[in-house]
């Protein structure tokens, strides 16, 4: 930009698109969607493009929880937890089928979804997913935290 | 060895209380009574020329629902042994009554059945006399019954927190 | 430093920790803290690890009593993972457990999917033909090499070397994109079935393996540069961790980690199936049982599962698949219509242009892989939908009620999983679900056998032998 020429923004908009180029995700990894996740997450697939390259391995350091694998009840209130700990803003993820409705466990043993226990902003189904709707779902809650869909 | 002559062998050892054996599949199965388990695995792996020392597995099987099986013993405790130094397995079986679902314990003889007689106890309910610390090993310490029995319901779901469904 | 050496050095008054308050100097530190009378001794912290814990892969607790950074005493928890897997096999039919499997070991689902399709052939008394034994090996093998990667990457990447875990992800994906190419999934595959395998394996599958292997085999060598050697990853592996070989067998410890104590056990040479006494390889052995020992002993067999894949590909009884058909091959729509249409007489002879993800599964590949058993394998579609002999086949095979029945029975059958033995023990009560399926978990012996391997060492030593335990949760709680 050349002097004097300027442009204009509201200031929700530009916190928008900072956050959403900042992405720091603390994976809450229990099953075999975290080999997917590990295989988004490196070279080949490379989510650091979109800027979501640094995983937190703390709550309070994260912004983004993504929920990888199957959540057991005995596994729930420590998810719990973790979603509390979180600073706000925050955002979910539910990361493949078993985290959106339980999967194919239908048993004693699965959550039936975590948004039975917490709210979800984005479900990425797929069983596991393929990095590829990984980050598509990742472009969505990009679109999802620019647009400042978020909860207070 | 031979695996007819290991259940020989175990036959000699333990006479009457050796209920049965089968070599259904080529798996020797010897089934031997509740009194003596505990002699039949430390004769299994102490004898030289047997040497079971590796507890490979131990689980049960709730025969509530086999058809044939109405009448008998609700449970079996399985074991399988595996011989490193003879290469050579054998399987033992104990039937366990259901009014009294009760084993002697062989973690004085293998480390590792603390844990797998701790998931036997959690999904079954049967109990291992002399088990040091007989605690659930994979629900948790709410949950009421035994899942892996024949009539607990598939989808009675016990939540910690959120909807009971 | 044992810990009783370590309790009786910091027992004693050291000046450190004497506090001068207000010029008394009789206090110490302690009581400054927890107020008069406290004494001056030490006393254990319980700490606990886990189960989301940022340096451990897997979720389990691990309550530690510590005495300064010493292990005194330890409990494992598991079965934050428990998926229902034995039950859920009793709900559906033989091959519906077949999913449920996969998700057992998700890092090495190939071998999961063949040990209990074995365990269930076994039940029936079925032989598999020779090319889907050799199959069998080749996916194993594969999936071995990936698990071995995943397991040594995420361990060198929580002791901070994470260009080790960059690089052998990125070789398992070579090796996932070979794994794609026959079953159409990238990690929960579901490709075996009993009787023979989903699909045979697709044109031009040799070339792509040695393709895939130049690049697993530079990423071994690198590896090797980084880590083999490396001080500080050297300081945190040797010694730690280890387990002699005697109690390692008591604790009913299989694959990689009974090996690297010494002992020469390995389900693949001792009891061998499949094709796997048909193909020349060695059992890479340790000697102290240590983390370090457990770490070689992986980076060796994948070297030596390589070899197996590259024999068997080579002995492959059909050679690579060239699919040559004869005749005009008509679209599947046209001949299902002409099925409908009761236009059957010849139909089973014309062949089909199959989809690509169909690939393998027509009728002159289902008789190379699968089982001549109709009470237990699909007939091909081309039967199916051109035959009513055909028709019938399939609807009794996949109708409720009948479908795959293995005569009133028990059987044990044990492959070599990439962590140790992995048994199914199947029950059948002669209908058409399972009575019971166990499954012997390799992982849930090195697991309980944990505590032992961690008392008595620094709190940071828990984290290179749990990574080298290699805890798979879905294996682990089931």
């Amino acid at each position: 930009m050349g002097v004097g020429s300027f442009f204009t923004s509201k200031l929700d908009e530009a916190i928008g698109w900072g956050r959403k180029y900042s992405i720091f995700q603390y994976p809450f990894v229990t099953a075999c969607c975290g080999m997917e996740y590990m295989a988004t997450a490196c070279s080949h697939y490379d989510v650091d493009r979109f800027g979501a390259g640094l995983p937190r391995f703390s709550p309070r350091q994260a912004d983004v929880l993504f929920v990888v694998g199957t959540i057991s009840h005995k596994m729930a209130p420590v998810l719990k937890r973790i979603y509390d700990q979180m600073c706000e803003p925050k955002w979910v993820v539910a990361f493949g089928v078993c985290t959106c409705t339980g999967g194919f466990y239908n048993n004693y043993a699965t959550v039936q979804g975590i948004d039975t226990i917490i709210p979800v902003d984005v479900y990425i189904p797929g069983c596991p997913p393929r990095p590829e709707s990984v980050i598509d779902g990742l472009m969505k809650l990009q679109e999802k935290i620019a647009t400042g869909a978020q909860r207070y | 060895m031979d695996g007819q002559a290991i259940l020989a062998r175990l036959e000699t050892r333990l006479g009457a209380r050796l209920l049965g054996t089968h070599d259904h599949r080529g798996d020797h199965t010897a089934i031997v009574a509740r009194e003596g388990i505990i002699e039949a695995l430390t004769f299994s792996r102490d004898e030289s020329d047997l040497r079971f020392n590796v507890l490979m597995d131990l689980t049960a099987v709730d025969y509530l629902k086999l058809p044939g099986r109405e009448d008998g013993p609700r449970f079996d405790v399985v074991y399988h042994l595996y011989s490193i130094p003879h290469n050579h397995r054998i399987r033992l079986k104990v039937p366990v009554e259901q009014d009294d679902p009760v084993v002697p314990t062989a973690t004085s003889l293998w480390p590792i059945a603390n844990w797998l007689e701790r998931e036997v106890w959690d999904m079954f309910g049967i109990r291992f006399a002399g088990h040091p610390d007989l605690r659930r090993l994979l629900m948790y310490e709410e949950f009421e019954g035994h899942p892996l029995r024949k009539d607990y319901p598939i989808e009675r779901r016990q939540p910690l927190i959120g909807p009971k469904v | 430093m044992t810990s009783e050496a370590s309790r009786q050095a910091r027992a004693g008054d050291s000046p450190g920790a004497r506090a001068m308050v207000n010029g008394e100097a009789s206090r110490t530190t302690r009581e400054l803290f927890l107020g008069e009378g406290a004494g001056g001794g030490t006393q254990n912290l319980t700490v606990n690890i886990g189960p989301a814990h940022p340096a451990m892969h897997g979720i389990i607790r691990i309550l530690a009593e510590l005495d300064g950074e010493i292990i005194v005493k330890s409990d494992v928890e598991i079965g934050y993972l428990h998926r229902a897997f034995e039950k859920d096999c009793e709900v559906g039919p033989w091959n519906n457990a077949m999913p449920y499997t996969d998700r057992l070991n998700y890092v090495s689902p190939l071998i999961n999917n063949f040990g209990y399709c074995s365990a269930v052939e076994k039940l029936l008394g079925i032989d598999i033909t020779e090319r889907c034994k050799y199959i069998r090996v080749i996916m194993s093998e594969i999936s071995r090499i990936c698990d071995h990667l995943t397991c040594v990457g995420a361990s060198a990447m929580e002791l901070g070397a994470f260009t080790v875990f960059l690089y052998m992800i990125k070789a398992r994906e070579f090796l996932w994109e070979l794994v794609e190419d026959v079953t159409g999934a990238r990690l929960t595959i579901s490709y075996g079935r009993v009787g023979g395998v989903k699909a045979d394996l697709p044109a031009g599958f040799d070339d792509k393996v040695k393709k895939a292997f130049v690049e697993v085999r530079q990423v071994l060598e690198e590896v090797h540069v980084l880590i083999t050697g490396n001080r500080i990853f050297m300081d945190r592996m040797v010694g730690v961790g280890a387990l002699s070989a005697e109690e390692t067998v008591a604790w009913a410890i299989t694959g990689p980690l009974l090996r690297a104590a010494g002992v020469p056990f390995d389900v693949r040479k001792a009891q061998p199936y499949w094709a796997y006494d048909r193909v020349q390889f060695e059992i890479p052995l340790g000697k102290n049982g240590d983390n370090f020992d457990r770490y070689l002993v992986r980076m060796a067999e994948m070297e030596q599962s390589m070899r197996i894949v590259e024999q068997a590909l080579g002995a492959l009884p059909g050679g690579s698949i060239q699919v040559d058909w004869e005749g005009k091959a008509i679209d599947p729509a046209a001949y299902v219509d002409r099925g409908k249409q009761g236009k059957t007489e010849g139909l089973l002879f014309v062949p089909i242009a199959l989809s690509p993800n169909l690939q393998g599964q027509g009728r002159d590949a289902q008789k190379r892989v699968n089982a001549p058993d109709k009470r237990v394998v699909l007939p091909p579609k081309e039967n199916t939908y051109g035959s009513i002999e055909g028709l019938m086949n399939h609807f009794m095979l996949v109708m409720e009620g009948f479908g795959i029945r293995p005569p009133m029975g028990e059987a044990y059958f044990a492959v070599e999983g990439a962590n140790g033995e992995l048994g199914f023990y199947v029950v059948s009560d002669g209908s058409d679900r399972p009575y019971r399926v166990r499954c012997r978990p390799p992982c849930l012996p090195p697991v309980a056998a944990m505590s032992r391997m961690i008392e008595g060492q620094m709190v940071a030593d828990i984290i290179p032998t749990f990574g080298s335990v290699n805890m798979i949760g879905g294996e682990l709680d089931r």
